[in-house]
């Protein structure tokens, strides 16, 4: 029982940092804004940051806990804004109040980038390997071409949209709130641990009875609903809505915020994403032409340092020495091994191979997972 | 029917490029996004060999030998420490491996086009069709670098093995195959092609920029999908079509604007009909 209580304990502390940390942010600014101390440049950085937050969270959601690859996210976004601003344009006529406006439309945007998650997904989900990366990459591409020479949508021009203003980070804070409790919720849900199943092992996972492909097809028909929504917020952030804003390089942004966080870590998700825009915005005033080039450098070093250095298999014991985290646990468990209970990082040390050369060894050491109890009885039978 | 031919050259050179890809995934299960920007590379090697006035053949040759070397040095860095990671992660560190060659060539080069002048070529009139000799060219060496893949693949010992290995790489090592070595022959061998691919391209269209690999090389990657991923008669066949395609949408007024749509849309359609493609291979999985 034990046990149980202290897993309780520490998962308490990982639901709430989240929404502690956005709900100060929110409140906060929101004082800054009523009092007038919020300056405009920040609130319209505090917007971008709003949505590239639910862009990586949920983009994390197929990438880090489905372990799919998703390349047109953007693709989604897209959708969710240049159909979801449509609407809201047509809904600007009969509806007066702008927030109710935003409400429906990011409703509306997230359902119809939803439906379309679900189109893209079925044939791409039911099949094993990398085509999800495929088919949304082609996925992104498609979407921009037809918004592109559609006139209803302003074709090249792009879709003229009706600002918000600068409040507008106040409720896209709040859906970052309604984000995070979505994703958290499902993550720590029977079905988020049915989608981990998936994730670690497909078969294992089937053999366990659960519908892999409901599960995948779920997971990114979520993700594509809140791109969505993160779309139709930037269609209320910036007008026109351009198709070129976004590209493939969009797409590879938001990637390079999960893999930056942590792929499978919200918190890491929340903190990429609002360090990228960040810095994205300080560079797009300073870096020009050419140099331009220098993020995009940026970007691909982070992908390929920080993906080698935690995946690749020869660097495993230099991840175990650096990883706090662990090392706290291993302290506070102290040296002997079968304390360390519930500490999953640990599964994939059990060796599932059948080793030769520990096998042929003569000298074998003694097992200090092995239950000493047995023992006696043993040597008891002995004296019998 | 010129449209056809020209069609008929630019999936030749699809098919050059969706080789490399179908070769590397059948052989390291990977797909190499970076495919795309090694063509890239390829034509800036081209563009600098001119700027110091050299010959185009010295010009190709480097293109080809500086492409070969690269293709081995990515798997070898980037690509190598990952073996037996999840594909996810190689995925994404290809994806990285792409950018970082554009970003470099920008730096270098910068963003706008240069112009690479490949020499000019005459206009033939064969039966009352204009053919452009660059489109022959790219025809005849083409089919004749396919040829020769095909007869290497099946008739010589890194050939087989690169089978071999494709087809179980633990079964393969066990028989002695050096598995490493084929996969560095592998991609030595696709860069290659994709040198041979940029030579064609710029043939084609005369100018090169650091975006220039990344969309033919999406649309060569469809193109081996389309055909099957991993079978190489699979690549050239689904090259040429998307080839044929890609001209016949641009030459009707109405499809030109969504010829990429179309191209895509395409690939959508065969995963849901027949997802291992024209000519995949079905595999069964076990545990």
């Amino acid at each position: 029982m034990k046990y149980f209580a202290s897993v309780k304990k520490s998962f308490k502390l990982k639901n709430y940092i989240n929404y502690i940390l956005v709900g100060a942010i929110l409140l906060c600014t929101t004082v800054l804004q009523y009092t007038g101390l919020l300056r405009r440049s920040n609130a319209n950085l505090l917007t971008q940051i709003a949505f590239s937050i639910i862009l990586a969270v949920s983009l994390n959601l197929v990438v880090g806990f489905l372990g799919e690859l998703s390349l047109g996210h953007a693709g989604f976004m897209c959708v969710g804004a240049y159909l979801g601003c449509y609407i809201a344009n047509m809904l600007h006529a009969v509806i007066p109040s702008k927030l109710v406006v935003l409400i429906l439309s990011m409703i509306i945007g997230g359902l119809i980038a939803a439906v379309f998650g679900f189109i893209i997904g079925l044939p791409a989900l039911r099949l094993k390997g990398d085509y999800l990366a495929i088919v949304t990459l082609a996925f992104g591409e498609i979407v921009r071409t037809i918004f592109k020479n559609l006139p209803a949508f302003g074709g090249p021009l792009g879709l003229n949209t009706t600002k918000y203003g600068t409040s507008l980070f106040i409720p896209a804070l709040i859906m970052v709130l309604i984000t995070l409790i979505a994703a958290q919720n499902l993550v720590h849900s029977k079905h988020g641990r049915a989608i981990t199943a998936t994730r670690d092992n497909e078969i294992a996972a089937k053999a366990m009875g659960i519908n892999v492909t409901y599960y995948k097809l779920f997971v990114f028909v979520i993700a594509a609903f809140f791109a969505g929504i993160a779309g139709v917020i930037y269609g209320h952030y910036a007008t026109p809505v351009l198709y070129s804003f976004f590209s493939y390089n969009y797409s590879i942004e938001i990637l390079v915020m999960v893999v930056l966080g942590g792929m499978g870590s919200i918190t890491g998700s929340i903190l990429a994403a609002t360090f990228i825009t960040y810095i994205n915005f300080v560079l797009q005033t300073n870096l020009s032409g050419d140099l331009a080039a220098l993020k995009y450098l940026i970007y691909a070093i982070i992908l390929i340092v920080f993906i080698i250095f935690n995946n690749a298999p020869a660097l495993a014991p230099i991840r175990d020495k650096m990883d706090i985290g662990k090392l706290l646990r291993r302290k506070k468990a102290g040296s002997d091994p079968s304390n360390i209970h519930g500490d999953d990082a640990d599964w994939h040390r059990i060796p599932t191979k059948i080793r030769m050369d520990e096998l042929l060894s003569l000298d074998v050491t003694p097992d200090p997972y092995k239950p000493v109890a047995p023992d006696k009885n043993k040597s008891k039978k002995e004296e019998k | 029917m010129s449209t056809i031919i020209d069609g008929l050259s630019l999936g030749a050179i699809y098919a050059l490029i969706a080789l490399g890809y179908t070769m590397v995934y059948g052989i390291a299960k990977m797909l190499n996004f970076a495919h795309g920007d090694i063509i890239m590379v390829g034509s800036y090697v081209i563009f600098s060999v001119f700027a110091f006035g050299g010959h185009p053949i010295i010009a190709i040759a480097s293109s080809v030998v500086v492409c070969t070397l690269l293709g081995v040095l990515i798997e070898k860095v980037a690509y190598k420490p990952l073996r037996g990671a999840s594909p996810l992660a190689v995925l994404i560190t290809a994806i990285g491996v792409s950018y970082l060659l554009q970003s470099i060539a920008q730096l270098i080069f910068g963003a706008k086009s240069q112009p690479v002048n490949m020499g000019s070529f005459d206009v033939l009139n064969i039966a009352g069709i204009d053919i452009n000799v660059s489109t022959i060219i790219t025809l005849a060496v083409g089919a004749v670098i396919m040829a020769a893949l095909t007869l290497f693949v099946k008739f010589t010992r890194t050939g087989r093995a690169m089978l071999a290995v494709s087809e179980d790489r633990a079964a393969a090592q066990l028989m002695g195959v050096n598995v490493n070595r084929i996969i560095m022959i592998t991609f030595a061998i696709g860069s290659a092609l994709a040198a041979c691919a940029s030579v064609f391209y710029l043939m084609q269209i005369p100018s090169t920029s650091p975006t220039l690999g990344s969309m033919p090389g999406i649309k060569a990657f469809t193109a081996a999908v389309i055909g099957g991923i991993g079978s190489i008669p699979g690549a050239m066949i689904g090259g040429i079509l998307l080839g044929v395609i890609e001209k016949i949408a641009l030459s009707i007024p109405a499809l030109n604007p969504y010829t990429t749509a179309i191209e895509f849309s395409l690939l959508i359609l065969i995963l849901l009909i027949k997802p291992i493609g024209l000519l995949g291979k079905k595999r069964r999985e076990k545990v």
